[in-house]
C-alpha cells in the first residue's frame, strides 16, 4: 500500500489532467450548445461512477445479509447465477431485442448482466464479514460525492442551454432519488446507536435497490404523458466525443478507486482503534499480576506502524 | 417443550468467554460460568458491574460480542419457551388491566383461555377480577403482576432483574418466599438485585460481579459486600448473620 | 399457520383497545390533519380547473405527514415500560408483530383519510370528471404503500437517536414512486385526462415488492439492540 498508492495517485493526476485537456480543447465543439456542452464530460462519467459505486454497495449489503445463514447464501448464489444467465441470453431473443431502447446493443446488455453477476461473486470472494460492511460504507460515501457532482453539473449545464435549472426528466430524477436514498443511508449509519447498525444499513440498501426500478418506471411513464427536454439529449454521439468521454470515465474511475481505497483504509483503521480501546478496557483491570495479552494488529495497521 | 426432568447435578446454563461491548465500553469482560438446574442464584455487585447485561444476555435480548451462552444446549433465542424474564420496567401495558395484559401475553405463548392467567395472578397474591389498569397499581402490585407475566408459560428458568426495587419490605419478603417456593418446585432462578439481604434465606448461591466479571461465588450472604470476601482464607460464614 | 394468525389478531386487537382507551395517536393526527388542510386552503386558492390538477398532490402530502405522526406514536407505545422486550423474549414470530402493527396503522390512516377527504372536497370544491370509484383502490393501495414501509422504518428508528425525525428521513426517499403514483392517479381521475390504470398497477407492484421485503427482513430489525 505504501508504495503503490502514491504511484497510482500520480498516475491518476496525470490521467485527470490529460482528460481535462481532451475535454476542454481537443473535443469538437458541439453544434447547437457550444462550449457549455463540455460539462457533459464531467456530468456523465460522474454519473456512471456513482452508479457503479452504489451498485457495489448494494452487492456488499446483499452479501452481508445473506451470509448470516448457509441456506440463504446458497439460495442467493443460485439466484444471481440465474439472473446472470438470463441477462446474458435474453437480449438476443427477438421479442426482447425489439424492446431495447435505441442505441443500446444486445451484446452490451448481455455483457453488463454477466459482469454484474461476476462482480457479486468477486466481492463475496475477497471481502468477508466486517470488511463487507466497511466496503459498504466506503462506496456509499464516495458514491454520494460523485452523485452530488452529477446533480450540480446537471443544472449548470441545463440553464444556459435549455433555459431551465431543473426538469423532472428520467435520468436526473432517478439520480436525485438515488442520492436521497443514500444520504438517508449515511444518516442512519451516523445516528444509529445499535450494535446491529451494519445489518440495519444493509437492509436499507436493499430497500433502496428495490426502489430504484420502480422510480425509473414511474418517471418513464410520467414523461411519456408530459414530455420535456431530456438533459444531455438522447441519440448517438460523435465518435470523437465518445473517445473523450471514455478517457474521462477512465480518469474518474481511477480517482474513485483511489478515494475509496483511502477511505476504506481509514475506516478499517478507525474500527481497529475502537476495538483496541475496547480490548484494553477489557484486559486492563486491577489484577496487575497478569501481563496484558498481546493485541494483534491487522495487516493494514502493521504496515502503517512499520515505517 | 421438554418434559424430561433434568437431573440436579447437570449444568443447564453454560457461559463461555462472554464479552459484551457497547462501542468502546466493555460491560462484560469475559464471563465463564456454569449454572445448575433447580438452584436459586442471586447476582450481586456494584452499579456497572455488568449484572443486567449478563441477565439480558441469558434472556437473548443482548447479543454477545464474543463468546457464547448455551441454555439447555440451545441458544437463548431457541430456548425462549423455557425462559421467563422480568425487568425493572414492568413490561406491561399501563392502560390495560392485569388480566387483559396476561391474556395478551398468554396468546404469544400459545396459551388460550383465562384459567391459566387467573391461576397465575392468584399465585402472586393478586386478584384476577381487578379491572384497574396496571398504570394505577402500586409498585409492589406492579412488580407482582410483572412476575405473573414472567411465569405465565411455566418456564424452567426465571430471570429477574431488580424485582424488589421501590417495593415495600412486606411485599419483598412475600415475593422472596414465592420465588423460594418456585425453586423448591424445580425451577432455576436468577435474581439481580441490590437488596440481596431479602433473599439470604432462600438463595442457594450468591454470584458476585465486579467490572464485567464474576469474581466470586459464595453460598452465604456477606453484608459487608465484596470487601468482606476479599481474602480467600476468610471463612464466609464469618461474614454471614 | 394458525398460531401466527392468532398472534397477529391478538396484537391488533390489543393495539386497537389501547388506542381506543388513550386516543393518543388519533387525536393528534386528526388535529394535525385539520390544520394542514386549512393552511393549504389559505395558501392555495385555486379555481375549479386548477384545483382538480393540484388536489391530488395536496391531499397526499397532507396524508403523508399525518401518517408519519401516527407511525411514530404506535411504536412509542411499545417502548413505554419496555414492553417490546416482553415480545422479543417470547416465541412469537417477528412477522406477526409486524403485520399487526402495519394493519393497525393502515386502519388508523384510512380512518383519517375518510374523515379528511370530505373536508378537502368542500374546501376545494372538488368534483371528479373521471371515474371516481377508482379513487378507492388508489387510496387503499397508496395508504398500504406508505404504511408498510413506514411501520418498518419506524421500527428501525427505534434504535437511533432523534427517533422521530429519523422516520421521515428514511421513509420519504423510498416512498417517492408510491407518492408520485398516488398523486398522478388522483390527478388523472379528477381531471379525466387519461387512464389511471398504469399508476394503480405500479402501486400494486410497489406494495407487493415492499411487503415481501418487509416480511423477510423484519426479524433482523426487531432483534437489533
Amino acid at each position: 500500500m505504501k508504495r503503490v498508492f502514491p504511484i497510482l495517485a500520480v498516475l491518476s493526476a496525470l490521467l485527470l489532467g490529460y482528460a481535462f485537456y481532451e475535454a476542454m480543447w481537443v473535443a469538437p465543439m458541439e453544434r447547437t450548445m457550444g462550449d457549455v456542452q463540455r460539462i457533459f464530460y464531467y456530468h456523465v462519467p460522474s454519473a456512471w461512477t456513482a452508479f457503479l459505486l452504489f451498485f457495489i454497495n448494494f452487492l456488499a449489503s446483499l452479501q452481508f445479509l445473506v451470509r448470516a445463514k448457509a441456506s440463504t447464501l446458497r439460495t442467493a448464489n443460485w439466484i444471481v447465477i440465474g439472473v446472470g444467465v438470463l441477462g446474458a441470453v435474453a437480449p438476443f431473443v427477438p421479442q426482447v431485442q425489439t424492446q431495447l431502447p435505441e442505441g443500446l446493443y444486445p451484446s452490451s446488455v448481455s455483457t453488463t448482466a454477466v459482469m454484474m453477476a461476476a462482480l457479486y461473486f468477486l466481492i463475496g470472494k475477497y471481502f468477508r464479514g466486517r470488511s463487507l460492511d466497511v466496503l459498504a460504507v466506503t462506496t456509499a460515501e464516495v458514491g454520494v460525492v460523485f452523485c452530488t457532482v452529477v446533480l450540480v453539473t446537471g443544472p449548470i449545464w441545463a440553464r444556459p442551454v435549455w433555459g431551465i435549472w431543473w426538469t423532472w426528466d428520467i435520468r436526473l430524477t432517478t439520480t436525485l432519488v438515488l442520492w436521497l436514498i443514500y444520504v438517508s443511508y449515511l444518516v442512519l449509519r451516523r445516528f444509529s446507536d445499535s450494535a446491529q447498525t451494519p445489518k440495519l444499513a444493509a437492509v436499507l440498501a436493499i430497500f433502496g435497490a428495490l426502489d430504484v426500478p420502480l422510480v425509473y418506471f414511474s418517471i418513464w411513464f410520467f414523461r411519456t404523458q408530459h414530455p420535456q427536454p431530456v438533459i444531455g439529449g438522447g441519440g448517438s454521439i460523435d465518435p470523437r466525443m465518445m473517445h473523450v468521454l471514455l478517457i474521462n470515465w477512465l480518469a474518474f474511475s481511477c480517482l474513485a478507486f483511489l478515494v475509496c481505497w483511502a477511505r476504506y483504509r481509514l475506516e478499517w483503521l478507525q474500527r481497529e482503534v475502537e476495538e483496541t480501546q475496547a480490548l484494553e478496557s477489557l484486559l486492563g483491570d486491577a489484577d496487575t499480576a497478569r501481563a496484558p495479552a498481546k493485541i494483534p494488529y491487522s495487516k493494514i495497521a502493521s504496515q502503517s506502524r512499520s515505517r | 417443550m421438554t418434559e424430561a426432568k433434568i437431573s440436579q447435578s447437570t449444568a443447564i446454563i453454560v457461559v463461555e468467554g462472554l464479552i459484551k461491548q457497547f462501542g468502546r465500553f466493555a460491560a462484560l469482560r469475559g464471563v465463564d460460568a456454569e449454572f445448575d438446574s433447580g438452584k436459586f442464584y442471586v447476582i450481586v455487585g456494584d452499579n456497572g458491574a455488568g449484572k443486567t447485561t449478563l441477565l439480558r444476555g441469558l434472556a437473548g435480548l443482548a447479543h454477545p460480542t464474543r463468546g457464547s451462552i448455551s441454555i439447555l444446549g440451545k441458544s437463548p433465542r431457541e430456548a425462549c419457551r423455557e425462559l421467563g424474564y422480568m425487568a425493572h420496567p414492568s413490561l406491561l401495558y399501563d392502560e390495560m388491566s392485569g388480566m387483559e395484559n396476561l391474556r395478551y401475553f398468554a396468546r404469544l405463548y400459545g396459551i388460550f383461555g383465562d384459567e391459566r392467567c387467573g391461576e397465575v395472578i392468584r399465585s402472586v397474591g393478586l386478584d384476577p377480577e381487578l379491572a384497574r389498569p396496571v398504570g394505577q397499581y402500586s409498585q409492589g402490585m406492579r412488580q407482582r403482576m410483572s412476575l405473573a407475566r414472567a411465569i405465565l408459560h411455566d418456564p424452567q428458568i426465571l430471570l429477574l432483574d431488580e424485582p424488589f426495587s421501590n417495593v415495600d419490605v412486606h411485599s419483598a419478603w412475600e415475593m422472596a418466599a414465592l420465588l423460594g417456593g418456585m425453586r423448591d418446585a424445580g425451577k432455576t432462578i436468577f435474581v439481580v438485585t441490590h437488596q440481596a439481604a431479602v433473599l439470604k434465606d432462600v438463595a442457594d448461591e450468591f454470584v458476585w460481579m465486579q467490572a464485567g466479571k464474576i469474581v466470586n461465588r459464595t453460598e452465604e450472604w456477606s453484608p459487608g459486600g465484596l470487601a468482606a470476601l476479599d481474602s480467600p482464607a476468610d471463612d464466609s460464614a464469618e461474614g454471614a448473620q | 399457520m394458525s398460531s401466527r394468525r392468532s398472534i397477529t389478531l391478538a396484537t391488533l386487537a390489543k393495539d386497537i383497545r389501547l388506542e381506543w382507551r388513550s386516543k393518543d395517536a388519533i387525536n393528534s393526527m386528526l388535529f394535525f390533519s385539520l390544520l394542514v388542510v386549512v393552511i393549504f386552503s389559505f395558501s392555495f386558492d385555486p379555481n375549479a380547473e386548477e384545483s382538480r390538477q393540484i388536489a391530488g398532490g395536496l391531499i397526499w402530502v397532507a396524508f403523508l405527514f399525518a401518517a408519519v405522526v401516527a407511525l411514530n406514536q404506535t411504536w412509542a407505545r411499545e417502548l413505554r415500560n419496555q414492553v417490546l422486550d416482553a415480545y422479543r423474549v417470547s416465541p412469537a414470530p417477528a412477522n406477526a408483530l409486524f403485520v399487526a402493527k402495519a394493519l393497525g396503522n393502515f386502519l388508523l390512516v384510512t380512518l383519517l383519510e375518510a374523515l379528511m377527504a370530505p373536508l378537502f372536497i368542500v374546501f376545494y370544491n372538488l368534483r371528479a370528471v373521471g371515474p371516481a370509484w377508482q379513487l378507492i383502490p388508489v387510496a387503499l393501495l397508496g395508504t398500504w404503500a406508505l404504511v408498510v414501509n413506514g411501520t418498518f422504518f419506524a421500527a428501525m428508528s427505534l434504535r437511533t437517536r432523534s427517533r422521530e425525525i429519523m422516520l421521515p428521513l428514511l421513509l420519504f426517499p423510498i416512498s417517492i414512486p408510491a407518492v408520485q403514483s398516488m398523486v398522478e392517479a388522483t390527478r388523472v381521475i379528477l381531471t379525466g385526462d387519461g387512464s389511471a390504470r398504469f399508476w394503480i398497477v405500479l402501486l400494486l407492484t410497489y406494495d407487493v415488492v415492499f411487503t415481501t421485503a418487509c416480511l423477510a427482513l423484519f426479524e433482523t430489525v426487531l432483534q437489533a439492540e
